[in-house]
């Protein structure tokens, strides 16, 4: 494996009180690569995600964020909205988690709070409408006005996300996320109730945010069709262990993970998987 | 109510049986209520043995009431429709609507202005404008919390009564003017809102209530207890009357009467104050607006509807909710300031928790997080109880039922539409039902 590894995961351990959620997994996720993370209902994965974007403490282990100016960030010992605004480390929900009452344009300036914050110091230059805080916001809205247009919401920029479809929803939830102007950008399951038009749709917007900015996207998924087909490396848990790692193709061919998926009887299990596109 | 939402609003034979069913049942449940209540009227007798006399008649007449008012009621819900359901307005009264709703606010800020003018010789008229505008002071301070941080809060009247106390205290003992007083008194209750936040930091919905609640109570009990510093419950008096800026509003040759040349008269103090709170409230008002298009107010909207994804999105939720708790308090600190030199005279008698029940109530029944719905709301909660001042002992009861009756058409309160605070094309105004209430 390469050096080049933006985030590196080592020996996590994640216990609530007598279960362990996630016990000892390594793994690390290269720099502007897209990194899998699946396995069966349970086996951890949104617990390691908790675990990387603050949500939780990790009960042991470490988590290492590797900027691309050589800043080491140690999340482990960063928590709540300090992993999102010193390290950079954006992420979505696998039930979306929008502000349902405010416009997709808001939503995406609520995002970039900590940029406006400090350019209307801390709101007194705003409240007089100083000219500096003036062109922040100017240059706040173009950047939303950017990833409306990236996410193809520009047309419903105004109306408020709850009213938004399902798959807009979810492109919404990416574009709000890529307002921080993450380094790493975690998604949680991204594909989930989505058609197989919208999947597409999303995969071209996942391979254009690497391509194009260079962020570094660690994802859960369960649509194989995603994984498959935009990952760069994949990352399979079970019971909270890691059971396989590497190429899409060889992670799909390993018997451990498709016994994980679908049971001892490997037989069937490789008929189903071969069904899939 | 989603059964009869599904017939046709024309009265059909089913409807009618519905009706007369539901009333029925009423009717029962009345019966079954009010026999003992009611129809059996109990008293200790002259040797101390029990006697009791019916009153059949009385019984009747309530279960009639009742039977004939379920069915009335049936019928106009029937007619207005189900509650949550989109009514066709015809072209013309929605062209209309929309009209009156854009010049309601500066109708309604004209005529405010114009009130001193036009009551000037109704010394009653004038006391009542003055109070319902510093009631339109302190929801549109609550509606920062309340409203747009989502944070429920039922002890606001603590920082009501922090700023008039500073205002009273620091007059009578220090000298110092109300221009001076007023900020400071702003900025300590904003740092007893602050002091209020971080403990309530961790806590939602009812348990916020609680403690805000408990907190409002503290604030009271201190000031009860602490007699050397606030007197107890004799309050603090004399406290001095406003300045026009170091000019006083009396009969004296200093006096801006006798300095305009003009014949001096009680009323002209009374129309100081009224320009005082109206320029007080309105600066809370442009303040909020203002707020509510930059960052701070953006979080606070964000947190009301997920605090996790704010968290998420990397905003502090700690100073956020801090700062929502700091400003409403420092709003209500300064109508407090206001209040204290109003009255001459404050002591804890003011507030009581039905202070803060008052204030949470108008912001709740304008619309959280409507400007001009909290002013309506100020207005119908103040001016409405003093017009029914007539009723007399019935006044709570007609009270009462007019606040459910409007919360059962208008659940979201007067104005329960929110304005959006930036827009790329179009400025249309997001459905109540999308809006959060916010969990503390």
């Amino acid at each position: 494996m390469s050096n080049d590894n933006i985030l590196s995961v080592d020996h996590l351990m994640m216990r609530f009180g007598g279960i362990v959620a996630v016990n000892d997994l390594s793994f690390a996720a290269e720099r502007r690569k897209i990194t899998a993370l699946i396995g069966p209902n349970g086996a951890g994965k949104t617990t390691v995600f908790n675990c990387i974007t603050g949500f939780y403490r990790p009960s042991g282990g470490a988590i290492r964020l590797a900027h691309d100016d050589g800043r080491v960030v140690k999340l482990e010992r960063l928590n709540d909205f300090r992993i999102s605004r010193q390290a950079k480390v954006a992420r979505t929900f696998q039930n979306i988690r929008l502000f349902p009452g405010m416009t997709a344009l808001e939503n995406l300036m609520v995002a970039q709070h900590n940029v406006l914050m400090r350019a209307s110091g801390l709101t007194f230059l705003g409240l007089i409408g100083a000219p500096s805080w003036r062109s922040a916001e100017e240059r706040a809205i173009e950047l939303a006005r950017t990833w409306l247009a990236r996410v193809g919401l520009l047309p419903r920029a105004d109306d408020a996300a709850g009213n938004l479809p399902y798959g807009d929803q979810r492109r919404l939830e990416i574009a709000r996320a890529m307002c921080t102007e993450p380094a790493l950008l975690c998604l949680d399951e991204p594909a989930a109730g989505l058609n197989a038009r919208e999947s597409g749709a999303l995969n071209e917007l996942l391979l254009s945010i690497r391509g194009e900015h260079g962020t570094s996207i660690l994802l859960i998924e369960h649509d194989m069709s995603v994984v498959m087909e935009i990952s760069d490396h994949v990352v399979v848990m079970d019971y909270g262990v890691k059971i396989a790692e590497g190429t899409p193709q060889a992670v799909r061919d390993d018997p451990k993970v498709i016994a994980a998926y679908l049971g001892a009887d490997e037989e069937e299990a490789i008929a189903v998987m071969e069904s899939t596109p | 109510m989603s059964a009869t939402s599904a017939r046709p609003h024309a009265s059909q034979p089913s409807d009618s049986a519905f009706i007369l069913k539901k009333a029925l049942i009423s009717a029962a449940v009345a019966l079954v209520l009010f026999s003992l209540m009611i129809g059996i009227r109990t008293e200790a007798g002259p040797e101390g043995n029990l006697i009791y006399w019916t009153r059949f008649g009385d019984l009747a007449a309530i279960v009639a009431t009742v039977f004939g008012g379920s069915i009335i009621v049936e019928l106009l819900r029937q007619w207005w429709g189900p509650v949550d359901k989109e009514r066709i307005v015809p072209k013309p009264v929605q062209s209309a609507m929309s009209f009156a709703g854009r010049w309601l606010a500066p109708a309604l800020l004209g005529f405010t202005v114009l009130v001193p003018v036009i009551f000037y010789d109704q010394r009653y008229i004038l006391d009542l404008s003055i109070l319902v505008l510093t009631y339109v002071m302190l929801g549109w301070g609550l509606n920062v919390v309340v409203g747009l941080a989502g944070l429920l809060d039922l002890g606001y009247v603590a920082f009501y009564a922090v700023g008039a106390y500073s205002y009273a205290l620091l007059a009578t003992n220090f000298d110092l003017s109300f221009w001076v007083c007023l900020p400071l008194a702003g900025i300590l209750a904003a740092l007893w809102g602050v002091m209020l936040g971080f403990p309530v930091l961790r806590l939602r919905g009812d348990y916020l209530a609680i403690v805000t609640l408990a907190f409002g109570e503290i604030i009271r009990l201190v000031i009860i207890n602490w007699q050397s510093l606030t007197g107890g419950p004799n309050g603090v008096s004399g406290i001095p009357r406003p300045t026009v800026f170091g000019i006083p509003l009396d009969n004296s040759d200093d006096g801006l009467a006798a300095k305009l040349g003009i014949e001096f008269s009680p009323t002209h103090r009374l129309v100081f104050l009224f320009y005082l709170i109206l320029a007080m409230a309105l600066i809370t008002n442009w303040v909020t607006i203002r707020l509510r298009r930059l960052p701070i107010g953006r979080a606070w909207e964000a947190l009301r509807e997920d605090e996790v994804a704010c968290r998420a999105l990397g905003i502090n939720t700690t100073t956020t909710k801090l700062t929502a708790f700091a400003t409403g308090a420092m709003f209500g600190g300064f109508a407090g300031a206001f209040f204290a030199t109003r009255q001459g005279f404050i002591s804890p008698e003011s507030f009581t928790f039905q202070e803060s029940a008052l204030v949470l109530a108008i912001v709740v029944l304008g619309g959280m997080g409507s400007q001009l719905g909290v002013a309506l709301a100020a207005l119908a909660m103040i001016g409405g109880f003093e017009l029914f001042r007539g009723f007399d002992q019935y006044r709570m009861l007609v009270f009462g039922i007019a606040m459910v009756l409007l919360m059962i058409w208008r659940p979201r309160g007067l104005i329960g539409h929110r304005a959006p605070t930036v827009f790329l094309e179009r400025n249309q105004a997001i459905s109540s039902d999308l809006v959060k209430e916010g969990h503390g």
